[in-house]
Formats: C-alpha cells, structure tokens, sequence
C-alpha cells in the first residue's frame, strides 16, 4: 500500500510535502540572519529568532496532534515545562551535556504524555479538550509545591547546557545554530512522518474515526503514539526554552502558556505543515511590534487576532494556499 | 471544635459553589444550544464587577451599583453577541477560541485603559457587614450567608424558568437538538441572544457579589473561568441540574481542600511539610475530580444530548 501511494504522480489531500520551494529560501534566510543581524547591529534579535524557532517547534509539534491527529490538546504547554524541567533539576546535580540532558527532556516529555494520553483518550471532545487541561494543572501545582526545585520561585540554571564539537551555547549566535538545527530536525522527521502510512492514518482518523476503527485500524494506538511523540517533541522544546532563558519555572506550564500554543498554531493554520512555523513567528512578532509602539499592547494583539479569526477562518496559511492555486 | 470547623468549611463550599453555579450556568447554555467555546465569559464577569464596583462607589449604595452594573454588563453582554460573537456560531471549536481569545486579551486591556492596573476596592453593603450567630458559639459572616441566599434564589429561578415554562421547553429542545428545535418553530437566534443577557447578568451578579471577598482586578476573570469549565465538564455540557451540581462539588471539594488538607499534612508529615506542599495539594483536588470523573463518565455525570 504505502509503495503504490509513493509512486502515485498527483499527491493526494493527506500529502503534507515540505515543498523546497518555500523549504530551501526558508533555510537560507534562517541560516544567514545571525549574520545579518550583526551587519545590522541588531544582535538583540538573534534572541528573539531562537526564541521563535524553539516556539515554532512547540506549535508544529502540537499541530502535529491538534491539527493532523484531530486531538484538541489544552495542556501542550505541561510537556514543554517538564521537558524544561529536565534540563534543569539534571543540571543541579551536575549535569550540562546537552547530549544527556536534551534526550532525556525528549523522553521525559513523552513519558508524560504516554501515560496522560491512556487516561485522556478515552474521552472525545471538549471532554478531551478539559482533561488534558486537567492533568497539566495538576502537573503545574505539582511543580509548584515542590520546593526543592525553586517551587513558585523557578530554578535557575547556572549556565546553557554544553554540546561540545567546538560549540559555545553561552554565544547567542551558536546557541541560535545549534536551536535551528534541532528544529529542522524535528521539523524534517514530523514532515517525514505526515507523509509516510503513519500520517496518512492518522489524517483518516482525524476525519473518521469510526470507519477507520471499521477498517481495522488500531485508532486508539495510532492517537497515543502521535500523543506521545508530540509530547516528547515539546519536552525537547522545553529543554531549549530553559537553555535560552538560563531559568525554568511553572509558569511555563500554565494553562495560558498552552493557550497560547493553541493560539499560534490556530494563527498560522490547523492541519498546515507551516502552521505552526507561521503561527509562532507572526505572534512573537506582533507582541514585540506592539510592545513598541504601546503600553496597551494587548488591545492590538486582541485585535489583530479577533480580524484573522473573521477575515481568515483557516488560519494565515489558507491565505497563501488560496493564492498559489486560484 | 472540628464540628463547627467542618460546619463552616460547608458553609464557604456553598457559597463558593453557589457563586461558580452562576457563570457556569450561562457558560454552559452557550455550549449547549450554541455549541460555542466562550473564553470572554469570565471577561464580563470582570467588567460586571468593575462596573458594579464603580456605580456602588459613585452612587455610595451596594444595591444601586449591583443593580446598574448588572444591567450594564448586560447590555455589552447583548451588543458583543450581535456585533462578533453571532459571527463564530457556525465556526468551528477552535475559531471560536481563538475568536474569544482575542476578546479576552482586549477587554482585559480595555479594563486596564479604564480603571488602572490597581485593584478596585470594593465594599460590602454596611448592613451585611457583621457576623451572624448561627448557633451557640458559632457565627458566620452575614454577607456571606446573604451570597447563599442570592445564589439559592437565582438558582431556584433558574430552575422555575427552565423546568416549568415555555421559554425554559425552548432553551431545553435548543440544548438538546438545536436543528429540530428551529424545525419546529423557536426562534434560535432570538432565544440565543435573550439566553446571552441573561447569562451575562449572572455573570454580573457573581462578580458583584465576590467583589467584596476577592479583588476587583485585571485577569480575575481567567481563573474562574477555567473553574466554570470544569463546572459544567462535570455535570455535563448544556445541562443545568449538571451545573449546579458540578458547581456545589467543586465548591466544596475546592474549600475543604484548602483547609483541611494542610491540616491533614501536618498531622502526618509535620509541619513543614503542610506549609509548602498542602495548598499545591488543595489546588490539584479539582483536577483530580475532574479526571476521575471524566474517566469513569466521559461525557459527565448529566449528559443532556447524544
């Protein structure tokens, strides 16, 4: 089956392909800023493009499930804090390699999401939708209450993890390199992933479980292992995330953080293989844009949201879809 | 001693709860016949209460400010739902979030243009304002006792409307099927938009009524909003018998957390123990409900349709 789907001429509605001609000018332009920015005199925002990318890769890796898998997940942000976690309770006790630390943040993310995924599948919905909210609040309070780890406060991490191969992370550019290799990574495996049988199923079941339980799928398989990876995919953001700020605390894993997820990926376009990518970048933009111009910043970013939701109702990547194919 | 304890933790669970029971039975309404996610519900429960608060002090009566504010919140309850919210009705789930998202984010920045970031502080009518004694050695806040009173009436009215007149066979034939409903002759859009301001009135009513106790304040809206939720996910979406109920267990589950699990902590881990992990325990309780419940009846405990 999945060879005779490969050798198929016209690519069907299930296809997600990266398309070089966005994917390559995409890596360039990437690949060239921190180099630009210096030009510019305006490293400040090598920062602020490691932030979107690691952002970017959280949102994708929640499209992933939200957008190809049907499954509404309102505690994404849980998996990326204890991905973050990882990171650092790992380095209080004298761990750095990020060789180490970032796979165990990957495992960590997904372990939690395989277990929360046994228990939240059963449900379907707004159900669904509230009891992964549940179980990342129950995570949140936990992180809370355990003092050991900074509780309230947060844990600060002494320095970035080390990778070594010549590597300094402590420099913003290499750490940005280094954020933008993962995420291609990560990007290039989940894009793999859209394309192979595995997403393929995955997108039927998204648009009928039923009939794909009918065909003697294992939907409830399927779903879990897509839960888990894009747990795990989210913990390896995480570990990022706490490498970039030097500091992990729960608020990382509130539930507005994961509304906030939500709200890129939505943003950018459910079900887009760029959804994600565009959702994140566009939002961080916007709130740094405002955040400029006005103190009442959130009033533009409310608004600006509010006019997508009535102007695109597919997000912004349905825009450039409607445009390249009239 | 623990008899009164345990006496007076009911009362705050009822209250609390009874408090919840008013945004979750709009909320839940709105799910129900609508099917639409709302995240600005808790926003004008904010506004209510700022406007509650600046007509009580304007005016220098609680029941002159509860009275307009709630009529005011109301109507920009009314004039949301015709302007944007309509829009979305026909959308799906995760339009309408991000739709009411980004109505959230403004009205918590309008709110933040109008009154300052500084909480407003609010006072209770002066003749609530002392304690009550309820029985030998025990009293009990008054205005309390009187936020019990309003959320037992409103809740009563509620169930009068809706069990026991046409208007309420309406909202109930809209909750369960809304197609067969307009099929037979109700007017959805019209019944939505009346069910709109009356549910944003209630709002009003539980932001006036808390402002008192809790902080008239920017994002007070968020937190209980997530509460209401998980209210209405509870006793099941579109029904209000699940509403209430969900919002009574959650009250009291929620109240008793906070004090007796500390309590029970320091008796069997020491004090220290109860200082820093009791509170986070207390706060996990209701997830905890949620889930069990969920797990064992996913569609909540008074499913109304399907």
């Amino acid at each position: 089956m999945s060879a005779s789907l490969q050798n198929q001429q016209t690519s069907s509605l299930l296809d997600h392909r990266l398309d070089l001609r966005i994917a390559i000018p995409l890596l360039v332009v990437l690949a060239a800023l921190p180099s630009v920015l210096n030009a510019l005199g305006e490293t400040f925002y090598i920062g602020v493009a490691s932030r979107i990318l690691i952002f970017a890769l959280a949102a994708t890796s929640l499209n992933l499930i939200l957008g190809f898998g049907g499954m509404v997940s309102f505690g994404h942000a849980a998996f990326v804090g204890m991905g973050a976690y990882t990171v650092g309770i790992l380095m209080q006790g004298g761990v750095v390699s990020a060789w180490v630390t970032w796979p165990a943040a990957f495992v960590v993310g997904g372990l939690f999401a395989f277990v929360i995924g046994l228990v939240s599948l059963r449900t379907q919905g707004v159900y669904f939708i509230m009891i992964t909210l549940a179980f990342a609040q129950m995570l949140f309070y936990l992180m809370v209450s355990l003092k050991t780890w900074g509780g309230d406060d947060g844990l600060s991490l002494m320095s970035r993890s080390r990778v070594g191969l010549g590597l300094d992370l402590a420099n913003d550019a290499q750490f940005y390199y280094v954020v933008l290799g993962v995420s291609v990574l990560a990007f290039f495996f989940i894009a793999r992933l859209l394309n192979a049988r595995f997403g393929h199923v995955l997108q039927g079941i998204r648009e009928n479980e039923t009939r794909m339980e009918a065909l003697g799928f294992a939907v409830f398989r399927y779903k879990l292992i897509a839960f888990t990876l894009a747990g795990a995919i989210a913990g390896l953001a995480g570990a990022l995330l706490a490498n970039q700020g030097n500091f992990v605390s729960p608020a990382l894993m509130q539930w507005s953080q994961s509304g906030m997820l939500m709200v890129m990926v939505i943003l950018g376009g459910v079900g887009y293989l760029y959804g994600g990518l565009v959702g994140a970048a566009v939002f961080l933009l916007l709130e740094d844009v405002l955040v400029g111009y006005t103190i009442h910043w959130q009033f533009g970013l409310g608004a600006v949201l509010l006019a997508v939701v009535l102007l695109a109702p597919n997000g912004l990547m349905s825009l450039f879809k409607r445009k390249a194919s009239p | 001693m623990t008899g009164i304890l345990l006496l007076e933790q009911a009362l705050n669970g009822l209250q609390f709860g009874l408090m919840l029971f008013l945004l979750a039975a709009g909320l839940t309404l709105v799910f129900g016949i609508m099917d639409m996610i709302n995240l600005a519900h808790g926003s004008l429960y904010m506004v209510g209460a700022y406007l509650i608060a600046t007509i009580a002090a304007a005016s220098g009566s609680f029941w002159i400010g509860l009275a307009g504010g709630v009529a005011a919140t109301a109507v920009i309850g009314v004039l949301l739902e015709l302007t944007v919210l309509r829009r979305l009705y026909e959308r799906d789930h995760l339009s309408q979030v991000l739709g009411t998202f980004a109505i959230l984010l403004m009205a918590n920045e309008a709110v933040r243009m109008v009154w300052g970031s500084q909480p407003v502080p609010m006072a209770m009518p002066a003749a609530l304002s002392g304690p009550v004694a309820l029985l030998p050695g025990f009293s009990y806040p008054a205005y309390r006792l009187f936020i019990i009173g309003v959320g037992l009436a409103v809740a009563l009215l509620l169930y009068l409307l809706v069990t026991h007149t046409r208007v309420g066979m309406q909202v109930r034939a809209g909750a369960s099927n809304r197609e067969m409903a307009q099929a037979m002759g109700t007017n959805v859009r019209l019944l939505f938009t009346s069910l709109f301001a009356v549910g944003t009135a209630l709002c009003a009513v539980a932001g006036g009524m808390l402002g008192p106790l809790l902080a008239v304040q920017v994002g007070m809206g968020e937190s209980i909003l997530i509460l209401a939720f998980v209210v209405i996910v509870i006793g099941g979406i579109g029904s209000i018998r699940g509403a209430l109920l969900g919002a009574l267990l959650v009250g009291l589950v929620d109240t008793a957390g906070r004090t007796l699990v500390p309590v029970l902590f320091g008796q069997l881990l020491g004090p220290a123990a109860a200082a820093t992990a009791g509170p986070a325990v207390a706060s996990i309780l209701i997830y905890v409900l949620m889930a069990g419940v969920l797990f064992w009846k996913p569609r909540g405990l008074f499913p109304s349709h399907g």
